[in-house]
């Protein structure tokens, strides 16, 4: 039993914030998702994680980092359905309409309907680009109605369990990265004479926020370690866990960094939206926290 | 990152179950809450039943009688007790688990001879005499005052919050013992046999309506200098010791135990809200538990991260919103506490925010130790 990185995965967190940070900086990121940033993510093996043998405990690091550094794109569908090409994933509303992100870019797109995944081409779908997006960096596209498409034989719910980890995954990344903008701002910043950091009611806000970050992310570890071991018991409780309490540590921090960073967090110049609305996004990916809730409390009542 | 316990660890688990499976077959009926001499044995039989299989003082090393388990070691004690629904650790809390191992760390030899095996054999009960009525989350002001007087301190002046203090044998006692120096360096950290004269002891009586702890007043008690730990007037870094694993080890049986009642609450749940309020709480007891599995594995490397001081916080508060789930959910049939255990727990864990620490301290330190923030008036 071990809930801390190994040394190899310390240096797996490592070599890609230290690759992100050169390549996926905060302009950088402000330009939005192509298939220029795909190919770079590609090449550095992102995508290919599962494929060139890493483990999911290993896919949580390299997803924590990368909701970090808030890089956009359907990413996680990419990994997990893409074989080397741009993927996304929907699921339909009751109308059989969805808001498909990213839609200029894929490559595939995937639908699940109950506990089957079919295929569309993207490029035949009628679709009506949203001009106000509310992730400005995740363009969406609303498609009327989503065809057929055709069977490809993948295990819906498995892409589901495995969908949600990487997410919370990459949103323990924007918890983290809210609590770390959100203290440096209140050293820094002076207000009556001195360093608001130094007032309890916003050193508390930052303390909560920490608290956040490390619940969320040992929640994270052990979904990952039960991917990495489906024999164990509790493999979707512990899936549902982790997207239930990441997703919203990722909200309650985004909402906690643009309060202690006062009227600039209001501000469109500085990042913090862009996590809060991040975090807004990823909620909506591979089940709501309230799904997750729901699935953790019938897991709770029937005693698994 | 794996979930897999080494072969080693599954084997003290099984050894460990099978015991408790035995002993539990032939433990008495817990007696009334207030019967404190009945309580008193049975927690201290119990302890004895610990030493005797070889599971007293687990995490104390083997030097003092202990067992030296490893971190996972005393994780999977913790977790087995817990859902065997074995006895909690009771009356032996305080020698136990934080006077016992500040005596391993500042005790002279002959301190630790005449205390540590005691402690591990339920033949000695120790109680906490650190809070003051005016010394609360401002520990370091505390006033009870200790006065040199040949080989004695003479000790006047009042304690509160004294868990099992009517029952205590021993108490690890903090006093002024230089009413001069700045409050940090006039502390001084003392062994308190109870039955001294000038000791006067009354039992408090919390919401529960029962007596856990107690308010314990001092008139010209003699207490051996002998008997202080670590130098005169250095107790507050003692003293930050005995926090250290007041603050550290406490929770892990509670949040096995907390998982276990969001179980025993689900049948009782209809309403889809409270459900899905249901599975927050179960979800972040979930998560808690990942955290301190987290923390042993890096207490295993030897690496000290934030989780300790994370986990008090988020367990008590946690543990706070489940309980006023409770109430919710029982709605009239809250009204009645005996034999209602949920309903018990929630009036107990109203102390988990305030003892040990508030919530709002908890977070003045997390700010200042872990984030590096601006440091508070002390």
């Amino acid at each position: 039993m071990d809930l801390d990185l190994s040394a190899d995965q310390v240096s797996l967190r490592d070599g890609i914030a230290a690759l992100l940070e050169g390549r996926f900086g905060p302009d950088r990121i402000r330009g939005g998702f192509d298939r220029v940033a795909f190919d770079e993510l590609a090449e550095a093996g992102v995508f290919s994680l599962r494929a060139d043998g890493f483990s999911w405990a290993d896919c949580t690091v390299v997803f924590e980092q990368l909701g970090r550094f808030c890089v956009p794109g359907p990413l996680a569908a990419s990994l997990l359905l893409g074989e080397g090409r741009v993927a996304g994933v929907v699921e339909p509303d009751r109308d059989g309409r969805a808001w498909v992100e990213h839609l200029d870019v894929l490559e595939s797109l995937y639908v699940r309907r109950g506990d089957e995944i079919r295929r569309v081409d993207p490029a035949s779908l009628d679709a009506d680009p949203s001009t106000w997006p509310l992730d400005p960096l995740t363009p969406i596209a609303r498609v009327p109605a989503l065809p057929e498409g055709e069977a490809v034989g993948v295990d819906a719910v498995a892409v589901w369990r495995s969908g949600a980890m990487l997410t919370a995954a990459m949103q323990v990344g924007l918890t983290d990265r809210c609590t770390e903008l959100a203290v440096a701002y209140a050293k820094e910043r002076e207000q009556f004479d001195r360093p608001i950091a130094g007032f309890q009611a916003i050193k508390h806000i930052l303390a909560d926020m920490l608290v956040r970050t490390e619940v969320a992310r040992a929640a994270v570890y052990a979904a990952g370690a039960h991917l990495d071991a489906p024999a164990l018991a509790g493999i979707d409780r512990a899936v549902s866990v982790a997207k239930a309490v990441a997703g919203e540590a990722a909200v309650a921090n985004g909402k906690a960094a643009t309060q202690v960073f006062g009227g600039m967090g209001y501000t469109w110049e500085v990042d913090v939206h862009l996590y809060l609305k991040r975090a807004w996004l990823l909620e909506t990916h591979f089940g709501t926290g309230d799904e997750h809730c729901d699935a953790v409390a019938d897991a709770v009542a029937a005693g698994t | 990152v794996q979930l897999a316990y080494t072969e080693q660890d599954e084997e003290f688990r099984t050894t460990l179950r099978a015991w408790l499976e035995r002993e539990l077959t032939s433990i008495p009926p817990q007696p009334a809450r207030d019967a404190w001499t009945e309580r008193r044995k049975w927690d201290t039989d119990w302890q004895r039943r610990l030493f005797d299989a070889g599971y007293a003082g687990l995490h104390w090393p083997a030097e003092f009688g202990g067992r030296g388990a490893s971190p996972t070691e005393q994780l999977i004690f913790y977790e087995e007790t817990a859902r065997a629904r074995a006895p909690y650790v009771g009356v032996n809390f305080v020698g136990t688990l934080h006077a016992g191992p500040t005596l391993i760390e500042e005790g002279t030899d002959e301190q630790k001879a005449a205390h540590l095996p005691k402690i591990l054999r339920g033949e000695e009960v120790w109680c906490q005499g650190f809070s003051e009525p005016g010394a609360g989350s401002d520990l370091a002001s505390l006033r009870t005052r200790a006065e040199r007087d040949g080989d004695d301190y003479v000790l006047n002046g009042q304690k509160i919050w004294c868990s099992f203090g009517q029952i205590a044998d021993v108490g690890e006692c903090l006093v002024r013992t230089d009413p001069d120096a700045p409050k940090h360096r006039g502390i001084s950290w003392l062994i308190l046999p109870m039955d001294l004269p000038g000791i006067e002891i009354r039992p408090l009586k919390t919401v529960l309506g029962s007596s856990e702890f107690s308010e314990v007043f001092f008139t010209d008690v003699r207490v051996p200098v002998a008997n202080r730990v670590g130098a005169e007037n250095d107790g507050w870094r003692v003293t930050n010791v005995t926090l250290k694993y007041e603050r550290g080890t406490a929770f892990v049986s509670e949040l096995v135990d907390a998982i276990r009642l969001c179980a025993d609450l689900a049948p009782l749940v209809h309403d889809a809200a409270q459900r899905r309020e249901l599975g927050r709480c179960a979800a972040e007891f979930d998560a808690l538990w990942a955290l301190t599995k987290r923390n042993v594995s890096q207490s295993a490397r030897g690496a000290v991260g934030p989780g300790a001081m994370v986990m008090k916080l988020a367990y008590s508060e946690a543990r706070q919103r489940f309980g006023e789930l409770c109430i919710r959910v029982l709605d009239r049939d809250a009204l009645h506490v005996e034999d209602n255990e949920l309903i018990e727990e929630r009036l107990r864990v109203l102390a988990l925010t305030i003892a040990a620490g508030a919530s709002q301290i908890q977070r003045n330190i997390i700010g200042e130790r872990v984030l590096g923030l601006p440091k508070e008036a002390r």
